[in-house]
């Protein structure tokens, strides 16, 4: 069964980029700001459909559990709070700003892509081989280990920021 | 329920699977994939919506006993066809769609809220694996793909274009992620303890069911898995003395079917996650099959979700909201707590742990329970929180006596 499934992957993967791809450009190009956090919600549950793919089944979940659980609500519950939701987002002056930090984030991340070794494994998705080494590999232990001992001061980092959020919110309310 | 006979060894995707591709020629192989998935999809679904039926049922005729009351009786044998009349009934009404409203939004709504019910089923654990087979992260699939429905709630009331909708959804929304945390947290605390993310190896792992080894758990799941289905002491997202209907107001016909569907279906799929998290799942004792023991165990915690709903009155906003973030969060946090540092000391190996640490873990924990909930719950006692000064409705004493009024107005003044 795993080495003919491969035709089948390629599909999969098309139909799946297609619709991430379709649906990141609506949430820009959409006027309704409703709709676009819709579209987003697309986005994050396409991204976890590729995790799916590449083997990485629990990333996938972390994905739909933080980004469309959690994080879609709480955009759509900011969304539903604003002035004019339906013609909420239109094209204004800041299109040079844009241009030009979306421009160094593409860079970053052509720069990440080009300078990965991506032959960390050889043989094709679906081969025998690598369901084996997929079967054989501890994903959730793998990531637990790199997160609480190798990148344990960034994770913590990123959780400070977190904190600062909450109090900061808290911070602002309390003043009126 | 018709999960027994259509359950066998080998009735899972790469059964189906096998049994096709041995009479298909391999350039053929997307149709197998297809037919598979189709058939998988038939029968999840028959399966889960038959359930549902007779839960319908089931639950009216006993919320009928509970209130001394006979409930549905009129239609079939016991009144068994109840629910294909009140189906009936549903898809005959005109499918209004309100003036104004996001016409695609409201339309999706439903399908959105139906959906994740009927993915989560198919992983669900009947007789050692699940109909997908076994996922090695069933636990966080289940969980992930719940937290969906919060949007569905949120795309329903948003497009009604109805304050009531609206402020039902807000509701909904405020509620449903609060109490997804304790749930989360009481899950890894399973997780823990079984040493596995799939829904079968936590069955395997349980040679003591763990509503023994953690009651805590056990009660902050109950409690939060109510509250995510939304059922009555936390409905208040359909409080219909105050908001109409919430979220799904504007609903109707075919529409209001799905919601109504869905609804009724999440406490058959929280009873076989209950079932399969803390009772231990399809294992018992005895000649009796697996999927039998599987249904009993599911119909059990089906009969305390009804009693429960008898039982208990609607909470308020403040209650709801207080529960979820000062007792079933530092109780579930209190739980993951005692639950890692076992397991630390324990240090389970390639096996797991053995019964007797988890006997062990068993005493440790009833007492670990039994103090916190005391703590918990004298901290937050009714004496100590704040109570809202009652406002006294000028129609319910319209021909009260005036002294009893003023001695309510001294009584609200006082406090």
């Amino acid at each position: 069964m795993e080495t003919d499934t491969a035709f089948i992957i390629d599909v999969v993967f098309w139909i799946i980029a297609v619709c991430t791809i379709f649906s990141a450009i609506a949430v820009v190009f959409l006027r309704d700001v409703f709709r676009s956090a819709l579209f987003l919600v697309v986005t994050f549950i396409g991204v976890a459909g590729m995790f799916l793919l590449l083997r990485a089944e629990f990333l996938a979940m972390v994905q739909i559990l933080l980004y469309v659980g959690a994080i879609a609500v709480l955009i759509l519950f900011a969304v539903v709070l604003t002035r004019d939701v339906e013609q909420g987002s239109p094209f204004n002056g800041y299109i040079a700003p844009a241009l030009v930090i979306s421009g160094l984030i593409l860079a970053g991340v052509i720069f990440v892509i080009i300078n990965t070794d991506w032959n960390m494994t050889s043989g094709e998705i679906g081969s025998e081989e690598l369901t084996f080494a997929f079967s054989e590999t501890n994903i959730v232990g793998n990531i637990a280990e790199l997160l609480i001992k190798k990148y344990v001061l960034a994770f913590e980092a990123v959780s400070i920021v977190l904190l600062g959020a909450v109090i900061g919110a808290l911070a602002i309310v309390r003043r009126r | 329920m018709t999960e027994i006979l259509i359950l066998r060894s080998g009735f899972d995707f790469n059964g189906i699977y096998g049994f096709f591709d041995e009479f298909m020629p391999d350039s053929l192989d997307w149709l197998v994939f297809l037919i598979t998935s189709l058939i998988l999809a038939i029968v999840i679904i028959n399966a889960v919506v038959l359930s549902t039926a007779l839960l319908t049922w089931f639950e009216r005729r006993l919320l009928g006993r509970f209130q001394s009351r006979l409930g549905p009786n009129r239609w079939g044998p016991f009144g068994l066809l109840q629910p294909i009349a009140d189906l009936v009934s549903l898809l005959t009404k005109e499918d209004t769609i309100p003036e104004g409203a996001d016409k695609p939004i409201f339309t999706l709504a439903p399908i959105v809220f139906l959906a994740p019910a009927l993915i989560v089923f198919s992983v669900i654990p009947l007789h050692g694996g699940s109909f997908l087979g076994n996922l090695n992260v069933g636990l966080i699939f289940v969980i992930a793909i719940t937290s969906i429905n919060t949007l569905a709630v949120f795309m329903a009331g948003w497009s009604s274009l109805n304050k009531y909708a609206m402020f039902g959804a807000m509701r909904a929304v405020a509620m449903l992620i609060s109490y997804e945390i304790p749930m989360g947290i009481t899950v890894v605390a399973v997780a823990l303890v079984a040493q596995t993310l799939g829904l079968s190896d936590v069955v395997l792992a349980q040679d003591i069911p763990y509503i023994l080894v953690m009651p805590l758990a056990f009660l902050v799941f109950i409690t939060a898995a109510s509250a995510e289905m939304s059922r009555t002491p936390f409905d208040l997202i359909e409080s219909d003395s105050e908001l109409g209907a919430g979220y799904h107001t504007e609903y109707s016909g075919a529409k209001f079917a799905l919601l109504q569907l869905t609804e009724f279906m999440a406490p058959i799929i929280v009873a076989a996650l209950v079932t399969t998290l803390f009772l231990s799942g399809w294992r018992g004792y005895g000649p009796i099959p697996g999927p039998v023991w599987f249904v009993i165990k599911t119909f059990i915690v089906l009969f305390g979700f009804v009693w429960i709903r008898a039982s208990w009155p609607r909470l308020r906003v403040d209650q709801i909201m207080g529960l979820a973030w000062k007792g079933l969060l530092p109780l579930s946090i209190i739980n993951l707590f005692v639950v890692a540092i076992e397991v630390f000391i324990f240090n389970p190996g390639e096996n797991g742990l053995s019964t007797t640490d988890l006997w062990i873990m068993t005493g440790v924990n009833w007492g670990v329970t039994i103090i916190a909930i005391f703590a918990i719950f004298n901290l937050l006692g009714q004496s100590k929180s704040e109570r809202p000064v009652p406002v006294i409705s000028p129609l319910a004493n319209m021909y009260a006596n005036t002294n009893t009024v003023k001695k309510i107005t001294d009584l609200a003044e006082a406090e």
